[in-house]
């Protein structure tokens, strides 16, 4: 459409397969870096010189929600260069940043497009963007809104008034289970250095190359990274202790004890591979959990940075612990 | 944030009642709701519950409030702790 500024491209809020197909992939790791809308000024529906502007993102998945939340709506939309991360990681790295505001409204024309002087932003971008210099070097008040895009309808309908829930994050059995593809997908990568060759060090361990022993290691190893990955977010709250290793430890630790169980109904389980499938899955699913503490709404890298100074050397002893069994395992046969 | 607690005692979350002005900048961008205010200055409700993304202290007009804020990831750090000994893997893939 045109405006004083020059044309703005106009967008729809309706999403189509594709869009859908698109964060599907985003969430299991395919091309999520390159995930990306050109940043800029939108228009969606047909926004008029008095219509709120919105900020997010060029993330097309953040970009994507907030046109989505916007549908038959006439709002303009700000999307700033974060290099295809969402607004939170964005805002912490600083691309969500004071000084893409106030460039991204300059090179707009924004000014020139609408009549107030008021952008509206996710509360998490309030960690990148500092309210009172965008005022100072742009003209533009800054708005922190809502915490969630979904919110978003509800808060503009509602005079720009955000009702506490709104303000204050959650991280709901929902909210982790999507986080938990792209934890598999990194998990699974790690098998290449440390699965395969404990697994391949397990299958030598009666003296001679045990094909059966080998793949049995390596399943258990892939069971161990989805306790971590994947069981340990889902049942967070409900696992004990305030470590993320911790509870990983715990996961892993009935993992490990339910397959040597179900193992030991099909064959006998020595003493010693026993020891060593438990110490390893242990290890491995409180690794994962550690690893966890990036993707949730409530962890501070102070805390973070104390859990892996603690939780550290203890995997460590007892990887070298594992190593010394599997090894004591070989000469014993 | 409700049913979910991290490690207590380590937040470096400050703030300095006697530089505060009480604009409640703070009280609106913290999403753990842990600013609040109380009377003509702001008040930290519960120190443990700071995930330390820094958004009061950078909004904070008179640097009344001091956070050690940073990404909380442990590949992050474990990655940044390989960089200081030189080893490096490429990390393409990694969000934050």
């Amino acid at each position: 459409m045109q405006t004083d500024a020059g044309p703005v491209a106009v967008i729809h809020g309706s999403l189509t397969a594709a869009d859908i197909l698109g964060a599907w992939k985003a969430r299991w790791g395919i091309g999520r870096m390159s995930y990306i809308v050109p940043p800029g000024l939108y228009a969606i529906g047909e926004p008029d010189r008095d219509a709120p502007v919105l900020v997010t993102a060029n993330y097309k998945m953040s970009y994507d929600l907030v046109r989505r939340e916007m549908r038959n709506r006439n709002v303009w939309l700000l999307v700033l260069e974060t290099y295809g991360i969402n607004v939170w990681c964005a805002a912490g790295k600083g691309t969500f940043g004071t000084g893409e505001v106030v460039r991204r409204v300059e090179s707009s024309g924004l000014s020139h497009i609408v009549r107030h002087r008021r952008l509206i932003l996710p509360v998490m971008g309030a960690a990148g963007v500092k309210a009172i210099e965008v005022k100072k070097r742009s003209g533009f008040e800054v708005v922190f809104a809502t915490l969630r895009i979904e919110d978003l309808p509800a808060y503009l309908d509602n005079g720009m008034q955000a009702a506490r829930e709104m303000r204050e994050l959650t991280f709901s059995f929902r909210e982790r289970l999507v986080l938990t593809p792209i934890e598999i997908i990194d998990g699974m990568k790690s098998c290449l250095f440390a699965g395969l060759p404990l697994s391949l060090l397990a299958g030598f361990s009666t003296g001679v190359f045990s094909i059966a022993r080998f793949l049995t290691a390596l399943l258990l190893y892939l069971v161990a990274v989805l306790s971590g990955t994947v069981l340990t977010p889902l049942l967070l709250p409900l696992l004990p202790g305030r470590m993320f290793s911790v509870k990983g430890a715990a996961a892993g630790a009935v993992c490990s004890l339910a397959c040597i169980s179900i193992l030991d109904g099909v064959t006998t389980v020595g003493r010693l591979d026993g020891a060593a499938a438990l110490l390893v899955m242990t290890v491995v699913s409180a690794f994962y959990a550690m690893n966890f503490t990036g993707s949730t709404p409530y962890t501070s890298p102070s805390g973070v940075r104390r859990e892996m100074q603690r939780s550290l050397p203890v995997m460590a002893g007892a990887v070298f612990a594992d190593l010394i069994v599997i090894v004591t395992g070989m000469f014993l046969s | 944030m409700k049913g979910f607690i991290y490690l207590p005692g380590v937040a470096t979350l400050e703030l300095d009642q006697d530089i505060c002005v009480g604009c409640g900048i703070c009280s609106g961008v913290c999403p753990h709701l842990i600013l609040e205010m109380h009377g003509p200055k702001a008040a930290i409700r519960n120190r443990d519950e700071c995930m330390e993304c820094g958004a009061c202290a950078l909004n904070c007009p008179v640097k009344a409030i001091t956070v050690d804020a940073g990404v909380g990831c442990a590949s992050g750090m474990i990655n940044r702790w390989l960089a200081g000994f030189n080893i490096r893997f490429r990390r393409d893939d990694s969000c934050c």
